[in-house]
């Protein structure tokens, strides 16, 4: 169990970065970011888990029952995912304006400087 | 550099990681086992402020200062987009109107927007008491307001989504955090009885000015994206 789940963490990470590398569209380049940043997700909640241990939230009604999984790092991948989210609207809107100047979204065809 | 150096430079890059990745995590407690130091002076801090959503606790409160800066970076990227997307010297923005809506998805769009809209103020609210909080809520808030761009087109939506409204609040809210971490702001309000809704000091508070900010932030930025896609024209 513990080479799965932080298997999964290792294989999303390079999996996304592997999917930079050989991307030939910009949006696809943000979609396996995406990819990528989900690895760190998998990796801060496989850390903090515990088994047979409920979610860290006592709501009304139920009982304080100890122990719980770990709240702190549910805390940063919370985080996380909220800067995934802002990082891929702000490549979006910068690979619409690449479009529009280059007419293209191929990285490759956008080796040359202009202007 | 051709994609196959590229990608030879990269399996390299990728077969260190690997080797190290799995030497890390070699290196870490057991999965799943009840060592976390954290967690239990986590819970303790979140039990004395009687807040019973931990993750709330420490967003709001424990890791307020993170909060911050990750409410300046959704500010960062909202200024970003709207700076990017403006539209250009050579475009103008035409708001015609669009009416190829599928009546069937804009009744369901019209059930579901009131229903979307509660969702998200009741996660707003009950932030500090059950799963959700300032972040989901306001996203939520965000979506079911788009729901108004599924029933009732484009023009629906810019008609009863005022921006210039949206981008105050954007401003206004994150402002007013910025201004409670700067004069450092404890949990200074009563902390009141666990598990009811006026309680755990602050932290509803919080919850409910960031929602305001992600709902406002994520309403702006998805308003430039629908300018590019749907009003903008070449001269």
């Amino acid at each position: 169990m513990q080479i799965l789940a932080y298997g999964v963490a290792g294989w999303l990470i390079l999996a996304g970065a592997f999917g930079m590398v050989r991307s030939r569209n910009l949006i696809h380049v943000t979609v396996c970011l995406s990819v990528c940043q989900s690895g760190t997700y998998v990796l801060l909640l496989a850390i903090g888990y515990q088994w047979d241990a409920p979610a860290p939230v006592f709501s009304p009604g139920s009982p304080i029952r100890l122990p719980v999984a770990d709240p702190v790092v549910q805390s940063l991948t919370f985080t996380d995912i909220v800067v995934s989210a802002t990082v891929t609207a702000l490549l979006l809107a910068l690979a619409i304006q690449i479009h529009k100047t280059h007419r293209t979204l191929d990285p490759d065809d956008l080796q040359s400087l202009k202007g | 550099m051709s994609r196959r150096t590229r990608t030879a430079v990269f399996g390299a890059g990728a077969a260190v990681l690997a080797v190290l990745f799995a030497l890390a995590v070699a290196g870490l407690p057991p999965f799943g086992n009840g060592d976390h130091p954290y967690r239990d002076l986590a819970i303790a801090a979140a039990l004395r402020q009687a807040t019973p959503n931990v993750v709330s606790s420490l967003t709001f409160d424990l890791r307020g200062l993170d909060t911050l800066g990750e409410e300046m970076i959704l500010l960062g990227s909202v200024v970003g987009a709207v700076a990017l997307l403006r539209p250009r010297r050579d475009e103008t923005v035409r708001n015609r109107s669009r009416t190829e809506n599928n009546q069937s998805v804009a009744l369901v769009a019209y059930v579901f927007l009131p229903l979307t809209l509660l969702i998200g103020f009741d996660l707003l609210v009950h932030g500090h008491l059950t799963p959700g909080g300032g972040f989901q809520g306001g996203v939520v808030l965000a979506t079911g307001l788009h729901l108004l761009y599924l029933s009732g087109g484009y023009d629906a939506l810019r008609r009863l989504r005022p921006l210039a409204w949206y981008e105050w609040v954007e401003g206004l809210t994150t402002a007013a955090f910025a201004a409670a971490g700067l004069i450092g702001v404890r949990n200074f309000l009563p902390h009141g009885t666990i598990q009811q809704l006026f309680s755990a000091g602050t932290v509803p508070i919080l919850n409910i000015l960031i929602g305001f900010a992600v709902g406002a932030g994520a309403v702006v930025l998805l308003a430039q994206f629908l300018t590019q896609a749907i009003a903008l024209e070449d001269d």
